[in-house]
């Protein structure tokens, strides 16, 4: 038989293994004892056309539902310039390898260069890692970055702020790899400094993972923070959201050595939760302790500058056990995609889109407590894009109402809470649609 | 191309007052001024600022340096470099898959669910484990979840004195750093000269400290660990389990499954047997298979199907916790499914016998040159120590370098471990005879190059776009970023 996948002839393969010395394919598998051999077929389907294949996909997406997104909790519905997905299909960068060979590399190490690139300016940090998988795992990787650093120092506080997907992924990295976290109480819809001053002072403290913008949508005010976990000798982390450092205070301004999250919010696709793109800066002085891969840039034989993976003794394939994580990979082609998609928005077309979101998001907090059936839940905090709602009815009646108006009101966090995010993707139309369907709803 | 005018960085084609953007607009008033200052940014960040055109050009042409698998052939040992089918990138970005939210209900999302659990099923199938978990986002992370299963296993039963993983001496860097962050302590256990795991060496280091011995069959030389019964056998006995490294399955499609040697939990390389692309470093997959009874330990949360017929999530109390933000790289899932509704039962029996024909081709027609240390029938790969002839100072960093120069990547070179010179070649089954014979005649010419004129692969690569780069002055004086290049 043949596929349209494999080259092989009959005759290619007869030929092949006259060479090899054999007769028929089963001799390469002489040292298999027979015990272990399958001898069934497989029991999956025949093999699909491109047309039925088509089919098959067409028939599971028409089981699902695409709605206008107002949900947030840490992944945000952004556009994408047509420009971004039509370069990422280059294959040239879609199929190659971890540039492991730089003579011919050159490509993938660039947009790496230009990301870290980015990414430092986006963070006010001094250098960033190649990216890393998510927000979650690029978050549980400075948890244990913060405790490499620390050396003796085998406890992390984890704000109660911190949106909960990454909490738990937090949890389970530091459950196996004996870290204890704490966490760090909630105030009002923010960290409680007084608890964090209060878990600082018990000592053994080698991190503090902080969020900003909260898993509430709350800006977090955190002067005097970094002052206060440094004379703890511990590290301060800060989970942002990518996007919203166009305009919010950076990490580096407030003071933090660790900045890492999502940067799905860089104008990358929802799919279900991924691919998505961690991303991790420290600074120059904590380069060393950084998991991941990092380009640098030098010269080649001929005086050209050029780019290549650097400071490799960090990482699991030169030093296997004693490596600073078991990461291999970066998130290659979501790496290229935020460097396209801050290319072309540039420091103006981030504003904008922060802009627009703020706009939206308090415009429709402002009507939804107009109806007398919502209210701000944290009134007095600031917020940017995303708020939570306290409900006068079920949220979930809300969530299955908005639903059939094609609208996906908001992510449920308590019986009568509701998280909702705004941003450029929502016309105004369907801003008062919203509206609308809450007016329509029994208090 | 002129690369002195295409080599710049974008942000050297930035111009004040260009833009490459245009955002619809909600005509809603206010803007993140309104916040109090002290939460804004002091400094704004310095992003370019570039029309659509010239940005498209700059992508473009830095393409133009990058060798992929549509570009020629990789002989990279251990990263199974298959093609990947066009139709499988357009199935993953259907609006209908990649417009979901995680967050919203299930019920709207019942066939992206589907998916998951169909995929999910072809590979218990495949693998002879009774469930699969996707949400690892990695081959290095489902490693980790894997062994994070072992441990929760081994919590549940109370026993916690079983901190060590064994891994052989030929195991990829990855193992033991993914047992170090699992929290587990390494202790390597040798091979013998034909490259298997030593069964008498193995022996006494089994007691009740050992979570569990970790292998890939092949191994990383690409020879069937025929003793495999017998070590799960003696790994069961001491109360350990099997972890199976999937990231060399790709030769067994169709022959033996890791369920059946006696493996109880395995990973797989969505990117290598399923061939998802690479992508330059990612996005990849590494889903974890487990046997019967260690289902509840998998990370949370879970895809299960209703009597129903329809789909849910679960939250299970015994699983390890989550190791991802939801369903692990969702567009990478719809990918591997797509291929192998493609490949069917059929063309995924055969992929593992014809990905094996090629490795054995290559190995046989130039063992007259290059130094065969293990002399077995290879599996997916195999591994040469270099050149027979050491006399000539051709090194095989050398060799790997020259092969650039004729249009070929690199094998894997200096792993495994076990020699000094070692060239790891991978074929993989979509390759064609004409690329095989292509590839063998240039070896053979370097070969020859390597006694005639020594210095031409010596100071290889000649043609590629860029010659040898300075890594030592990379790593001494690290400039990683535009900002540290104006300093």
């Amino acid at each position: 038989m043949t596929h349209r996948y494999f080259p092989h002839t009959e005759a290619d393969i007869q030929e092949m293994l006259a060479r090899c010395g054999m007769k028929a394919l089963d001799e390469l598998y002489s040292d298999v004892p027979e015990e272990l051999k399958l001898k069934r077929p497989y029991q999956l389907p025949e093999e699909k056309s491109e047309k039925e294949v088509r089919d098959f996909f067409d028939a599971l997406g028409r089981k699902n539902r695409t709605l206008t997104c107002f949900a947030g909790a840490g992944y945000y519905d952004h556009y994408a310039p047509a420009v971004i997905p039509s370069l990422l299909s280059r294959s040239e960068f879609l199929t190659a390898y971890t540039p492991y060979q730089p003579e011919i590399s050159q490509g993938t190490l660039q947009y790496i260069f230009e990301y870290q690139s980015m990414m430092t300016q986006l963070t006010g940090l001094d250098v960033s890692n190649a990216s890393m998988y998510d927000g979650t795992t690029a978050t549980a990787e400075a948890m244990l970055m913060t405790v490499a650093a620390a050396r003796k120092r085998n406890r992390v506080l984890v704000s109660a702020t911190l949106n909960p997907d990454v909490r738990y992924v937090v949890m389970t990295y530091a459950h196996y790899h004996g870290v204890k976290v704490d966490t760090i109480a909630e105030d009002n819809g923010v960290t409680d400094l007084k608890d964090l001053e209060a878990k600082l002072a018990e000592g053994d403290v080698a991190g503090v993972i902080l969020a900003q913008p909260n898993f509430y949508g709350i800006v977090e005010d955190f002067t005097g923070v970094a002052d206060m976990i440094h004379k703890a000798k511990a590290l301060m982390v800060i989970n942002a959201v990518a996007a919203d450092l166009a305009v919010l205070r950076t990490p580096g301004e407030w003071g933090a050595d660790i900045a890492c999250g999502d940067a799905q919010s860089l104008g990358m696709p929802l799919c279900y939760g991924g691919p998505y793109l961690g991303y991790m800066c420290t600074t120059k002085a904590l380069i060393r302790k950084m998991p991941g891969r990092i380009v640098g840039a030098t010269t080649d034989a001929e005086g050209r500058r050029v780019f290549v993976l650097t400071l490799q003794a960090r990482e699991q394939h030169i030093r296997r056990d004693k490596a600073t994580s078991n990461i291999c990979s970066n998130q290659g082609l979501m790496a290229l995609y935020a460097t396209i998609y801050m290319g072309l928005m540039g420091n103006a077309g981030l504003r904008d889109v922060a802009n627009q979101g703020y706009a939206g998001a308090h415009w429709l907090a402002k009507e939804l407590e107009a109806t007398g059936k919502m209210k701000l839940t944290f009134p007095d905090r600031p917020f940017l894009n995303e708020m939570v709602m306290t409900t006068s009815f079920p949220a979930k009646a809300l969530i299955d109402e908005a639903i059939e108006h094609g609208i996906l009101a908001g992510v449920r966090i308590a019986d009568d809470r509701l998280l909702i995010a705004v941003t450029e993707m929502q016309t105004r139309a369907q801003l008062e649609k919203y509206v609308e369907i809450v007016k329509s709803l029994k208090a | 191309m002129n690369r002195e005018y295409y080599g710049k960085l974008v942000f050297e084609l930035s111009r004040p007052g260009r833009r490459g953007y245009k955002l619809p607009s909600n005509h809603l008033e206010g803007n993140v001024e309104q916040l109090p200052k002290d939460l804004l940014r002091q400094e704004a960040p310095e992003l370019p600022e570039v029309d659509e055109l010239t940005l498209v050009r700059h992508y473009t042409n830095m393409s133009n340096n990058n060798f992929g698998v549509d570009t020629g052939f990789y002989p990279l040992g251990s990263c199974t470099m298959k093609y990947n089918p066009k139709i499988n990138d357009e199935m993953a970005t259907l609006r209908s898959m990649a417009g979901l939210h995680p967050k919203q209900p299930v019920a709207t999302t019942q066939g992206a669910l589907e998916a998951y659990y169909i995929l999910q099923r072809s590979l218990s199938e495949i693998g002879g484990m009774a469930e699969f978990t996707l949400n690892p986002y990695a081959g290095a992370q489902g490693e980790l979840t894997g062994l994070m299963v072992i441990r929760a296993y081994h919590e549940s039963r109370g026993d916690s004195k079983r901190v060590k993983v064994i891994v052989p001496d030929s195991a990829h860097g990855t193992n033991p750093a993914s047992a170090a962050v699992a929290g587990l302590k390494v202790v390597e256990v040798k091979s013998l000269p034909d490259g298997t795991v030593d069964v008498e060496a193995l022996r006494p280091l089994l007691d009740d400290t050992v979570a569990a011995v970790m292998m890939t069959n092949p191994n990383t030389v690409g020879i069937f660990e025929y003793n495999i019964p017998e070590i799960a056998k003696i790994v069961h006995e001491a109360g350990a389990l099997m972890y199976y490294d999937g990231a060399n399955l790709n030769p067994m499609l169709g022959k033996a499954r890791p369920g059946d040697m006696g493996f109880d939990v395995m990973h797989i390389n969505l990117h290598k047997t399923f061939s998802t692309p690479h992508g330059g470093g990612g996005p990849g997959a590494g889903p974890v298979g487990v046997r019967a009874g260690l289902e509840k330990f998998l990370p949370n949360p879970r895809v299960v199907r209703q009597d129903d017929g329809s789909y849910k999530l679960v939250y299970d109390k015994d699983s390890l916790g989550q190791v991802s933000c939801f369903l692990g790289n969702f567009a990478v899932e719809l990918r591997a499914l797509s291929y192998i509704l493609s490949l069917g039962a059929e063309g995924l029996m055969l992929a593992g016998s014809l990905a094996t024909l090629n490795a054995n081709y290559i190995k046989e027609a130039l063992r007259d040159l290059y130094l065969l240390p293990i002399d077995r029938v290879c599996k997916h790969e195999f591994v040469f120590d270099g050149l027979i002839d050491k006399s000539t100072g051709v090194t095989t960093l050398n060799i790997a370098k020259r092969l650039l120069d004729h249009g070929f990547h690199a094998p894997t070179i200096y792993f495994p471990l076990l020699f000094h010179e070692s060239l790891m070649i991978e074929p993989t089954e979509t390759e064609s005879r004409e690329t095989l014979d292509e590839f063998i005649a240039v070896m053979r010419d370097i070969a020859r190059e390597a006694k005639d004129t020594p210095e031409i692969v010596k100071e290889a690569p000649h043609n590629t776009p860029i010659r040898k780069p300075d890594d030592t002055q990379a790593a001494l004086n690290p400039v990683v970023t535009y900002k540290d290049l104006k300093a």
